[in-house]
């Protein structure tokens, strides 16, 4: 499966096209993390927990993305974008979405 | 009483150890600058008609980053008087940037010369009590090319 937040892919064309696909997951990290980000926030600096949280949370969004794109039969994604917001103190969703092509 | 020691104990230690790791976020962010200019990073929609044959691969970069006590505090001043609030500005161009290297780090590694159809997301991940921005987390993402030999 192939993923690019590209309209069009050099040296590729595009034969069917298959509508938007897309995934989405909302995470919430532990006590531990929120902890020690508290920390953080008063030296200042990376909070390496969340962004390794986010991250995970953010491929998780994507393979779903993927699955649903293998579901209909394509077998690239194109166009993809990707969203965060922050659903209730504590909690965010992240979400991908995209355009599932064919390409020849 | 307590809460002012604790108070003026937290602004130091926020000035102290947050300029400390300002200061060595910048220069770590400038020396991997260098290292990685060679990878041009654009917003351009479309790839360049150059006859060279390239892959495309979706790259993400990402970062989440905290101002410290005393930045904060110093940024609740400033919305007294209104203005620039230098401290946030220098957050936010900080987690730009990382982000964009840690992208620009994953298309190196995957062997691509360039990086296309670049875009930043921004957001506030951890909304306090009392509103305040507090951390951010910047997402940079796009498509590398990757030269592809005939």
């Amino acid at each position: 499966m192939l993923v690019s937040n590209m309209e069009i892919l050099p040296g590729k064309r595009i034969s069917e096209h298959l509508g938007l696909v897309q995934g989405s997951t909302v995470r919430t990290k532990h006590l531990g993390r929120d902890l020690m980000a508290g920390l953080k926030n008063i030296f200042g600096g990376e909070l390496k927990g969340y962004t390794e949280l986010l991250q995970e949370a953010r491929e998780e969004a994507v393979n779903r993305m993927v699955a649903q794109a293998e579901a209909v039969g394509a077998n690239a994604v194109l166009n993809v974008r990707f969203s965060t917001s922050s659903v209730t103190a504590g909690a965010a969703e992240l979400f991908a979405y995209g355009t599932a092509v064919i390409l020849e | 009483m307590y809460d002012l020691i604790a108070f003026v104990i937290f602004l130091t230690l926020g000035y102290v150890f947050g300029q400390l790791a300002e200061k060595k976020h910048y220069k770590s962010i400038r020396e991997r600058e260098g290292e990685l200019r060679k990878i041009i990073a654009v917003n351009s929609r479309f790839p360049p008609h150059d006859g060279v044959q390239r892959a495309g691969l979706l790259v993400t970069g990402s970062v989440v980053i905290s101002v410290d006590y005393f930045k904060r505090f110093l940024a609740g001043l400033r919305s007294l008087l209104g203005g620039r609030i230098t401290s946030y500005e220098t957050l936010l161009d900080r987690a730009r940037r990382e982000a964009i290297l840690r992208m620009k780090a994953e298309a190196r590694q995957l062997g691509a010369d360039m990086v296309f159809n670049m875009k930043l997301e921004t957001s506030s991940i951890s909304k306090n009590a009392r509103g305040k921005i507090g951390s951010v987390e910047v997402l940079a993402y796009g498509t590398a090319l990757v030269p592809v030999k005939p």
